[in-house]
């Protein structure tokens, strides 16, 4: 059993300072005394499997649970508040998902909706931006629009193709329709 | 209300009925990784929708081609009801046969990719669990077809609906088990980019899906090579170890995923020594320490965030100097945490004990101060203890290591009969 008040330090915000050591006969290294070492074990080594396999009994939640779920309070229906959008809500969470898809990366000339502010930052650019076009023609102004990819090019065409090479994107990404484009990004409904 | 499905099945089954599903499933599992492709998902349903469908008429889900085209074109055609034709379409999709046939016809990945990708949130939720549904599948015909929406899944990490990324990233962490190809995809669409900003969300349902999913990612087989190096190079286990380091609240399932991100990162031995100057070891030790009075070390699972955080220490002191050892000789609690642990978890949970043994002995070798603390704490008798384990695994481990300890207590002159009194 662990002596008492081991288990109190446990408990205590001070530090358990060590004794001061006791004297070592340092080992000669003579044939057959033994040497202590440390032994590292690579993720694949058999002796890590218990605890591996118990990992992946939780993760496919044959395990019992960690923690209860809450449940969401239903209030009286409300309508979204944003102008021109009349849809109506009886749960505070399915307003917040509502307004975060619809309501909250959105150009304040075109109206258009994007799922993230990098996406709606290249949009404003390249659509609203008077100086674009100007400084396009001298320098590469078509960001990437893949996160962490610094890469600029000349055209969106070369951008498309770069999108579609490097970073194994769709040929029809959504939500890289160049200006020339009139159609409405989201035209399916 | 979505969660994970563990506590369905809790009510749905009998304690008989888990034990045998738990015994073939660890049969499968051991099997799987002595092969080297142990993998598993995740599923997230509906709670409330999950119990209304376990008590109807499961064959109305099993549906003939004909009947897959003619739900698609209920979606495409009704306009009002659209959302509720999605939701039939997603409990069809539970079934194995009826994904198969989904997948095969013709147009219908682009279909649900574009409804995935509208504006609509509701409609797009229900897209996403669709899609959720289908990468869970087991069948790797069903989870490649599932790739040409990895870009959106993606993308929709830099969004700001906590819900729809909680989603994004269980269904990423599913398909990116599935083949080397489709983790090749996701670190080119800037997965681990993504990851970091999802570390910086407030929600702790999103924070548990990025560990999830990352840990997926790490536990592939080329981790080493092309992904264990992207990760250290984006700086996401600073981020990971202060996310770690936060007060335990509602967010233990959130520190189980990311410990075990830790463990895969510092297991696969590419840059430790990143990690030691980030102040690792000490962050493990406090961390360690500070879990022997949390009020979750009472919760069933609380060994998911010990055993990793163990390994990780265990494995680092292979490689710290000195300086790295002075948390543990400034603060002996740690030593004191681990045979609270071994002590805690004797009955239950067998690995937990071999691996804090394996640490100890890693903390004590040639550390004359260490040991010499261990002797003066009394804690020899937590050893003799396991001894007397009727296991045979612990009793080998518990043997060989305190053959270990005990030669290494044999060059302390003079005190060992004492001390171990």
């Amino acid at each position: 059993m662990i002596p008492p008040e081991l288990l109190a330090a446990l408990s205590s915000p001070a530090a358990l300072s060590l004794p001061k050591p006791l004297p070592v006969q340092e080992n000669t290294g003579r044939a057959g005394t033994f040497t202590p070492s440390t032994v590292r074990f690579s993720r694949d080594h058999d002796f890590f499997e218990d605890g591996d396999v118990h990992r992946h009994l939780y993760l496919e939640d044959v395990l019992t649970g960690i923690g209860e779920v809450e449940q969401r309070p239903k209030v009286s229906e409300f309508h979204c508040q944003m102008a021109g959008c009349s849809q109506i809500f009886d749960t505070l969470e399915s307003y917040e998902l509502h307004y975060n898809t619809l309501h909250r990366n959105v150009c304040s000339t075109c109206r258009r909706s994007f799922p993230s502010a990098r996406l709606l930052d290249v949009h404003i650019l390249e659509w609203h931006d008077s100086l674009f076009e100007i400084m396009a023609e001298k320098t590469n102004m078509f960001q990437c629009l893949v996160e962490g990819c610094v890469e600029k090019f000349k055209t969106a065409a070369k951008r498309k193709d770069h999108l579609i090479k490097t970073h194994l994107y769709p040929s029809n990404f959504r939500f890289d329709k160049p200006k020339k484009n009139k159609k409405y990004v989201f035209s399916n409904f | 209300m979505w969660c994970a499905s563990k506590r369905i099945k809790k009510s749905q089954l009998t304690l008989e009925d888990l034990r045998v599903q738990r015994r073939e499933r660890e049969k499968a599992l051991r099997k799987a990784r002595r092969e080297q492709h142990l993998t598993s998902k995740r599923l997230l349903r509906d709670q409330t929708d999950e119990e209304a469908f376990l008590g109807g008429n499961l064959s109305q889900h099993l549906l003939s081609e004909q009947q897959v085209l003619q739900r698609i074109r209920d979606i495409q055609h009704g306009s009002d009801e659209k959302l509720k034709h999605l939701t039939v379409l997603r409990h069809a999709l539970r079934n194995r046969v009826t994904q198969l046939l989904f997948i095969r016809a013709e147009g219908s990945m682009q279909f649900l990719i574009g409804l995935f990708t509208c504006q609509f949130a509701r409609i797009q939720m229900e897209a996403a669990r669709c899609l959720h549904e289908l990468s869970h599948s087991n069948d790797p015909a069903v989870s490649k077809a599932c790739l040409p929406a990895t870009s959106y899944l993606v993308t929709f990490l830099s969004g700001s609906s906590a819900e729809l990324m909680e989603l994004c990233l269980y269904t990423l962490g599913n398909l990116s088990v599935e083949s080397e190809a489709a983790r090749h995809q996701l670190l080119l669409q800037g997965i681990i980019p993504a990851f970091s900003m999802c570390l910086q969300s407030p929600y702790v349902t999103v924070l548990e899906a990025t560990g999830y999913a990352l840990s997926q990612l790490l536990q592939a087989k080329e981790a080493p090579q092309s992904i264990v190096p992207t990760v250290l190079e984006a700086g996401l286990t600073q981020d990971i170890l202060k996310l770690l380091l936060s007060d335990f609240g509602e967010s233990f399932g959130m520190m189980i995923e990311f410990a075990w991100c830790l463990h895969y990162i510092i297991s696969s031995q590419v840059n430790n020594v990143v990690l030691i100057s980030q102040g690792t070891v000490p962050k493990l030790v406090h961390m360690l320490t500070k879990l022997t009075t949390s009020p979750y070390l009472g919760v069933s699972g609380s060994e998911l965030l010990i055993c990793p955080l163990v390994r990780c220490l265990g494995n680092l002191l292979t490689e710290v100097d000195g300086a790295n050892k002075r948390a543990i000789q400034e603060d002996g609690r740690v030593i004191v945490a681990l045979f609270f642990f071994i002590q805690k978890f004797q009955q239950e949970h067998l690995f937990v004990i071999q691996e804090c043994l394996w640490t100890l002995n890693n903390m004590t070798a040639k550390d004359p101060i260490i040991c010499s603390a261990v002797l003066h704490f009394k804690l020899i008798p937590v050893f003799l203890q396991l001894l007397g384990h009727s296991r045979d695994i612990v009793l080998l481990v518990s043997l060989s290591l305190l053959t270990v300890f005990l030669n290494h207590l044999h060059k302390i002159m003079g005190h060992t009969p004492v001390l171990c009194a």
